[in-house]
């Protein structure tokens, strides 16, 4: 995967207007990593419905347009879906979020960091241990 | 390529064969030399030729081995010691690296000698290394921190260093050349002004003793750190130059064998210096490799390495401060900085611009550089980090130009 393939459009646009961006008041769920390499940070914020789907999400960081876009893109996605979803939710859904089969070892870390902050929230309310390796 | 000012770069390079690989099919422009270097034939050979020839265990065997394998050991510190102007061979201590010289004052002599609200005074511009090593010795005892900040054009607040030196601080630690700033410090005038306040004062000089002549009886200093591998020597492999007056008011580092003179079930006392801090079999592959770095940049010069990392760091300067939305930190003139130049461009965070990089060749760094709270106090989230050496050419900071037209292209910058 070249660089200058994964710098497609999209990920710029999601990096420079990232949708659902900001804080959620009032959240049910807020859960938030850093990636101690990169210093990317995100923090997610979650509403949870009576019928425990996701109902409202927002996210908040900073970081490069990777981790940014990626975080941005899946909010987009966990909206409105159920939070056993999350726990399904896996590195190859991620990379087909970005539109790219693969990063490399230097960079997937960054398109990662909002899944497992993601999944850390969820298991966390839900009240479950975060199993050991968050990219199954 | 050719002769610039003062190197002969084009036999330099043939001495690194390294520098002849391709990196995603393009020529490998190595610009990542702060954070290590790479290692010339000499260095490689120095490292193979003791495991071929006289791999021994230093300091215990009377075997002919052993002692040749003792020699080069010692051969290699009184090398390493006259390269930075040390006065004796008892103050040139192996460690593994710059962290752990720290480390070794940290534990050696901050611990016996740094008591309850004391003043130990730092500057912004540490790499974490000569950071966290003092908050964990403060912590300990209950001393407290001070950072001497920095000026617009990234050079170290004087005004405010001569306020905490009034203070009379116990210790005094500071780089002499930024890693991300590139600023050189006046050593020598910093150790003046701390010493008159009766401070000790540490040194690291990972960034400067690989890149311009050191000489420790100058600068007047207590201590100073660096690491072979910023220096064309190998990984693994560092000094701690301690005064002798210093060494003397220390107490042991690691502890076991090698460093002790009798060891009883009542007891044990210490070995002579510098042993005393050497603890458990030594790295002698290191030090001989690190002695011929030094006898290799000894060939070059110091006086001529300076100059060429002047040359090459100001042409680098003046192109890239013509690129549109860059900004790049720390002094404006070459002479007032070390080999590295770090910048950021429009909003491109610095990981995608060294992929980006990467892409065409171009190796550099990306982040906080292991200096958060200056990466902090200038208020980015990151930084992209070119950093020079003695093989780098003009021709390399044109592929670097070339590589920031294709990042600002993807960027629509």
């Amino acid at each position: 995967m070249s660089s200058s393939d994964i710098y497609r459009e999209l990920i710029l646009d999601y990096y420079r207007n990232p949708r659902n961006f900001g804080k959620l008041d009032p959240h049910d769920i807020d859960a938030k990593d850093s990636n101690p390499l990169c210093g990317d940070e995100v923090e997610i914020q979650i509403k949870v419905s009576p019928d425990n789907k996701i109902e409202d999400i927002r996210f908040f960081g900073k970081g490069c347009a990777i981790s940014q876009a990626s975080a941005s893109m899946l909010t987009e996605l966990a909206k409105g879906k159920p939070l056993e979803w999350t726990k399904e939710l896996s590195k190859q859904d991620i990379l087909k979020m970005l539109g790219t089969s693969d990063l490399g070892p230097a960079r997937i870390k960054c398109a990662l960091l909002s899944m497992k902050v993601l999944k850390t929230g969820v298991y966390g309310y839900l009240g479950t241990t975060l199993p050991e390796s968050a990219d199954h | 390529m050719l002769k610039t000012q003062s190197l002969d770069v084009e036999s330099i390079r043939a001495a690194f064969p390294i520098l002849k690989r391709k990196v995603h099919g393009k020529k490998l422009v190595y610009l990542d030399n702060a954070a290590t270097t790479q290692k010339p034939r000499s260095v490689v050979k120095a490292i193979s030729d003791y495991y071929n020839k006289y791999n021994a265990n230093p300091h215990r065997g009377v075997h002919e081995l052993s002692i040749d394998a003792t020699e080069a050991f010692d051969e290699s510190r009184r090398r390493i010691g006259k390269f930075i102007g040390a006065g004796a061979f008892e103050e040139v201590i192996f460690t593994r690296g710059a962290t752990e010289s720290l480390n070794l004052v940290r534990f050696g002599w901050g611990v016996p000698h740094i008591e309850a609200d004391d003043l130990i005074v730092l500057t912004i511009m540490e790499h974490h290394s000569n950071i966290v090593p003092w908050q964990l010795l403060a912590a300990e005892k209950g001393a407290r921190i001070e950072f001497v900040g920095i000026t617009e054009d990234g050079k170290l607040d004087m005004e405010q260093f001569e306020e905490l030196m009034a203070e009379s601080p116990a210790l005094v630690a500071f780089t002499h050349s930024s890693n991300v700033l590139g600023t050189i410090n006046d050593v020598k005038k910093l150790c003046s002004i701390a010493k008159k306040s009766g401070a000790t004062t540490v040194v690291d000089g990972a960034q400067s003793v690989p890149h311009m002549p050191v000489d420790v009886q100058q600068m007047d200093c207590d201590f100073l750190a660096f690491s072979g591998h910023k220096m064309l020597g190998p990984m693994g492999i560092g000094i701690l130059y301690a005064r002798k007056e210093k060494l003397r008011e220390m107490q042991p580092f690691q502890s076991g064998g090698d460093m002790i003179k009798e060891v009883h079930t009542s007891g044990a006392t210490w070995n002579d210096l510098p042993y005393k801090f050497e603890a458990g079999t030594q790295n002698v592959e290191g030090a001989v490799g690190l002695r011929a770095a030094v006898e290799y940049l000894e060939s070059l010069g110091m006086e001529k390495v300076r100059q060429h990392e002047e040359d090459i760091v100001g042409y680098a300067m003046e192109k890239m401060s013509a690129v549109p939305g860059i900004t790049i930190y720390g002094p404006k003139e070459a002479s007032e900085r070390g080999g590295v130049v770090s910048f950021n461009l429009g909003d491109i965070h610095a990981h995608d611009m060294a992929s980006i990089l990467d892409e065409e060749g171009v190796a550099v760094r990306s982040g906080h550089h292991c200096a958060q709270p200056l990466i902090e106090s200038l208020g980015i989230p990151a930084a992209t980090r070119a950093s020079f050496y003695v093989y780098n050419t003009r021709e390399e900071v044109d592929a670097l130009m070339d590589a920031l037209a294709k990042a600002r292209r993807i960027f629509c910058i």
